[in-house]
């Protein structure tokens, strides 16, 4: 029989309850408050007395109100037909929703059960099956997804009846399974899973190699991440976190896209509802929203929701990840999940951390992140999961516990930094400060050698060097004038001047500009080094200056203009006078 | 208040604070309004039997034997037409010496609207200035702060701001105003004939500072009543939210809780985030743009308060006293309208993004050629240039007296560029220097 509870005390979303039965840590229960069903999430058990965050508004809460304990701890509904749906941070379709307002206690569900899918059995009777092994498939937004056995299913099971090819509902059964015990599991086309424990159904995780091309070349070419790697963005607000995570979501080759809007702007997510419908992705030429999950708990939304959401996101990631498809999941921002879990721990009166943040803020960030990567399956299909979370630090101040910890655990590090976006050179990553570890990876050399040619690493850590020299360069400057170095100096500060505005300046609003593919990129890098490595006569440094300038808006109008068009070539061809006219 | 015949009232209070006291009672709902000598209260903890109120106007005077009653609601205001042209205080009760209004009573700090329901914001609010209007367009639906130290004139800007852009309601939810202010809003708005569109909310100085927690939501209550049922544009303006965080953190210190970075409470994002995102546009047509005020210290961007702001707002306007031509201008690098984009070039004409970016990087060069000019250093002839070039932008564009439409900003520019600079040095795409450079 179901543990029942009472409501013995409220402190804002922070309920206790008095129970009359077993209850396990995380397990969900509802709490009856006047006409409303509350749902509610085990955080701290003492004797009977137990401590539940309510995921909604606890207004006229009483004492004495009713609870009743599911059994099971938080957990979301895996089906095909989730793709272009928008959720919130509990997986409820927003969209099923009646009236302009959000309820209180109105949870929809996220699956369609009267939606008819066509399915192709992968296996036959007698064949046998494990946790996750793909029995079927059906088709959703030209996406081929699979039908998988459960997951965290134990031991070997024979599969006993799979219907044959035909059109199905979710909640048919599809197939029935039995182990060596006599015990028979009769299968549909749902899964459920718990959304803290990560699905780990998978025989390895290996490093990850493979490019994941976003289009956005100061990632691409200078930091890029790959399939299956992790990666973060902090900066201060104001400096174009979004910006660059909606570019990256908009142009990065992933199968599926999913994006947790965690506790910031509705109007952003609002943004993403209006334009997805209508973008094309640049790799399939279908429309973004086919490939893109919502997962959207806005700042105004319910604190606790918004520390599910990311669970929510990244267990639907799995999902899709078993499947074998590349998954690249967005999370905007984790510093708002991280302020969900502070508020909650402050309410608890635990003693706390760094920052008035839980003690144990490192430990949580650290395994969230490696819940992401790059896996082989049972069957020796791979899938990943490309994990990028944006950190918005207090004041702007990189050295607060949510930045601190991230680094620790991601592998990819932008850094968004204010004086970029004072100058407006967009996006404003810091180019010396950011960092990709897995330019550092021998397979993502051997990687990239194949798809790009040989070279390429040290032609990226050669611009590097160069941006970096530019910068030492411009601070001399700043001290002893520009008559107080030497011309040449004038000349190394504006090749880094080049790179920053060709390749690492891009505008994401430009229809051109706003995507660069590789090759493109490639051609862009190249063009730059060969500038940057030429030698120049000049006489005094205001020739410099107004030589490179002038470089720098022939390069900027190709990037511009249509690649191997005919303006672009005309640019490429009067860029080559003016270099004539200066060549040493 | 009346008493009604039914309502059990307590008179045994078991401890008082500076701002809440607790008291054994039955039967009572998390957030609900009671009244202790008839002073308001509102439910802040329940822990068994015990009951903690927070008392709105202070505790002082309350006796242990205090009558105390409950009222079985949340703090609600009554929404009708009647509303129009009112100033009330942060009860909701009128201050102006008029009648009470009649009409629907809505609890305050109601539900947030569904993302999906909500509708992307379009439609630009012209201002005439052109540091909002060029490089910073509004848009409705937007919230934004203005970030000012408190000797700034940003009440009179953000006035300024409400008298010109064309909106159906104008409310102003007052906190912590000072008397002066509050009369300087009254006298503007009843003397430029807009009182039929105004409504007003006001906690000043010289009231409690914990009721000033009722205002933003006061005022966005009635605001949601006039742009869901009537479908009007409401531009809310709400000065100063840094007063209505002081009053958030007096009250999670009277209770306890562990403050986060500035002796705020560690909920002061979600406590900010839910007024600010009031702010909506909605399919029907009817919106609420909030502008707000948040004081700084000393320019200090990086306090709890402002730095929480700015991650909740649609970006933030700064004002800055321009030495080299004497007035107040709408900073270009500090300042940012996250929505531009939604309008700028599309509402506006093309050229409207370029020119506003290019414009913005070449103030950025005069910048440091300053830098270089403060430091002893020679200026180029570029950097001569880009001198002359701001301080003649900064006159006849940022500055806040400043009053065109955005076709005239986007003239006077490409007019600035030309007599200073050549088309090369504005990185601006060929095609639309082609069609604008004034030759």
């Amino acid at each position: 029989m179901a543990t029942k509870g009472k409501v013995t005390g409220v402190i804002a979303n922070m309920v206790l309850l008095a129970v009359d039965g077993p209850v396990a840590q995380n397990e969900i229960c509802y709490i009856k408050t006047g006409g409303d069903r509350l749902m509610a999430e085990v955080i701290k058990i003492n004797g009977a007395k137990v401590y539940v965050q309510v995921f909604e508004s606890t207004r006229r809460m009483r004492i004495g109100d009713e609870a009743e304990f599911t059994g099971h701890m938080l957990e979301v509904s895996l089906a095909p037909g989730m793709l272009s749906k928008n959720y919130d941070g509990l997986q409820n379709d927003l969209d099923k929703m009646e009236g302009v307002f959000l309820k209180r206690g109105d949870y929809t569900n996220p699956l369609d059960e009267d939606r008819i899918w066509h399915f192709e059995p992968l296996v036959k009777v007698g064949d046998s099956v494990g946790a996750a092994a793909w029995i079927g498939s059906v088709e959703e937004n030209h996406q081929p997804l699979k039908i998988m056995a459960p997951f965290g299913l134990e031991g070997k099971w024979t599969v006993k009846k799979i219907a044959a090819t035909g059109d199905y509902k979710i909640t048919d059964i599809i197939a029935v399974i039995a182990n060596e015990a006599g015990e028979e599991k009769e299968l549909n086309m749902i899964q459920k899973w718990p959304v803290r424990v990560a699905m780990a159904d998978y025989k390895e995780k290996p490093r990850p190699f493979k490019l994941l091309e976003t289009g956005v070349r100061t990632i691409d070419t200078l930091n890029p991440i790959v399939e299956g790697g992790t990666g973060f963005i902090p900066g201060p607000f104001g400096t174009g976190k979004t910006v660059l995570q909606h570019a990256i979501s908009k142009q990065a080759e992933a199968d599926i896209v999913i994006i947790a809007a965690c506790g910031e702007r509705a109007n952003e997510v609002v943004e993403i509802f209006t334009e997805f419908p209508e973008l094309v992705d640049p790799h399939t030429g279908r429309k973004l929203m086919e490939r893109t999950i919502i997962i959207a708990n806005t700042s105004n939304m319910p604190v606790a929701a918004r520390e599910a959401s990311v669970y929510t996101a990244m267990t639907i990631a799995e999902y899709y990840r078993a499947m074998g498809l590349r998954v690249l999941l967005m999370a905007d921002s984790t510093s708002r999940w991280a302020q969900a879990l502070r508020e909650m721990s402050n309410r608890m009166e635990e003693l706390p951390g760094p920052d008035a943040f839980p003690m144990d803020i490192s430990v949580i960030i650290a395994n969230f992140y490696s819940r992401a990567g790059y896996v082989v399956l049972n069957n020796d299909k791979v899938g990943s999961i490309t994990f990028i979370g944006t950190v918005s630090p207090a004041g702007g101040n990189l050295k607060e516990p949510v930045t601190e910890n991230t680094k620790k655990v991601a592998r990819c590090f932008y850094a968004l930094e204010q004086d970029r976006a004072d100058k407006k050179r967009y996006p404003a990553v810091n180019p010396i400060d950011s960092y990709s570890k897995y330019l550092e990876y021998p397979e993502f050399d051997e990687y990239i050698t194949g798809l790009i040619g040989a070279g390429w690493i040290e032609m990226v850590n050669e611009a590097k060097t160069r941006l970096l020299r530019g910068k030492e360069i411009a601070e001399q400057i700043n001290i002893l004038g520009d008559d107080g170095v030497p011309v040449d100096y004038h000349v190394t500060f504006w090749k880094s001047e080049l790179i920053d505005f060709v390749v690492l300046q891009q505008d994401a609003f430009d229809d051109i500009d706003a995507v660069t593919p590789l090759e493109r990129q490639q051609a862009m890098l190249e063009l730059v080094t060969s500038i940057c490595r030429a030698e120049y006569d000049f006489e005094e440094f205001q020739e410099v200056t107004d030589f490179f300038k002038k470089v720098i808006n022939i390069c900027k109008q190709m990037n511009y203009s249509e690649y191997k068009s005919d303006k672009y070539n005309s640019y490429l061809a009067s860029l080559e006078e003016l270099l004539q006219t200066r060549k040493a | 208040m009346a008493t009604e015949a039914f309502q059990k009232i307590y008179t045994k209070i078991n401890a008082i604070t500076k701002a809440t006291c607790s008291l054994k009672a039955t039967g009572v709902g998390y957030d609900e309004l009671a009244t202790v000598n008839g002073k308001l209260a509102q439910v802040v903890k329940i822990m068994g039997d015990e009951v903690t109120l927070q008392v709105f106007e202070g505790t002082g005077g309350i006796p242990t034997d205090a009558e105390v009653i409950f009222m079985g609601k949340a703090p609600s205001l009554k929404v009708s037409d009647q509303l129009t042209g009112r100033f009330f205080n942060a009860y909701g009760d009128p201050i102006d010496g008029g009648p009470v209004v009649e009409g629907k009573e809505v609890e305050i700090g109601g539900p947030s609207v569904n993302p999906v329901r909500r509708k992307q914001p379009s439609e630009l609010i012209a201002t005439g200035i052109a540091g909002i209007d060029l490089n910073n367009t509004l848009v409705t639906g937007q919230k934004i702060p203005f970030f000012a130290d408190p000797d700034q004139p940003y009440n009179q800007v953000m006035a300024n701001v409400a008298m010109r852009a064309e909106t159906d309601k104008i409310i102003l939810g007052g906190m912590g105003m000072t008397n002066d202010d509050y009369l300087y809003f009254k006298n503007l708005f009843s003397n430029a004939g807009a009182i039929d569109r105004i409504i007003c909310f006001m906690n000043t100085t010289e009231d409690p500072a914990v009721e000033r927690l009722l205002i933003p939501d006061m005022a966005l209550t009635a605001a949601e009543y006039f742009a869901v049922e009537k479908n009007q544009k409401v531009l809310v303006l709400l000065t100063d939210m840094t007063m209505y965080a002081d009053a958030l953190s007096i009250v999670s210190n009277r209770m306890d809780q562990i403050p986060s970075k500035d002796s705020m409470p560690g909920s002061l994002y979600s406590d900010l985030a839910k007024i600010y995102e009031k702010a909506v546009q909605f399919p029907a047509g009817g919106s609420i743009t909030i502008i707000a005020v948040t004081t700084l210290s000393g320019g200090d961007i990086t306090h709890a308060v402002p730095d929480n702001t700015g991650y909740i707002t649609e970006g933030q306007l700064f004002l800055r006293r321009d030495s080299d031509i004497g007035k107040v201008v709408v900073d270009p690098f500090r300042s940012l309208s996250r929505l531009k984009q939604l309008v700028a070039g599309k509402k506006t004409r093309k050229d409207h993004p370029q020119v506003m970016n290019a414009a913005v990087r070449l103030y950025a060069d005069a910048a440091n050629a300053k830098t270089k000019l403060e430091n002893g250093f020679d200026l180029t002839d570029y950097d001569k240039r880009t001198l002359a070039f701001a301080r003649d932008y900064s006159d006849k564009l940022l500055a806040i007296d400043v009053n065109l439409n955005t076709t005239e900003m986007l003239d006077v520019t490409w007019g600035l560029f030309a007599d200073y600079f050549k088309p090369e040095e504005v990185n601006i795409r060929q095609e639309l220097v082609d069609t604008y450079w004034k030759k």
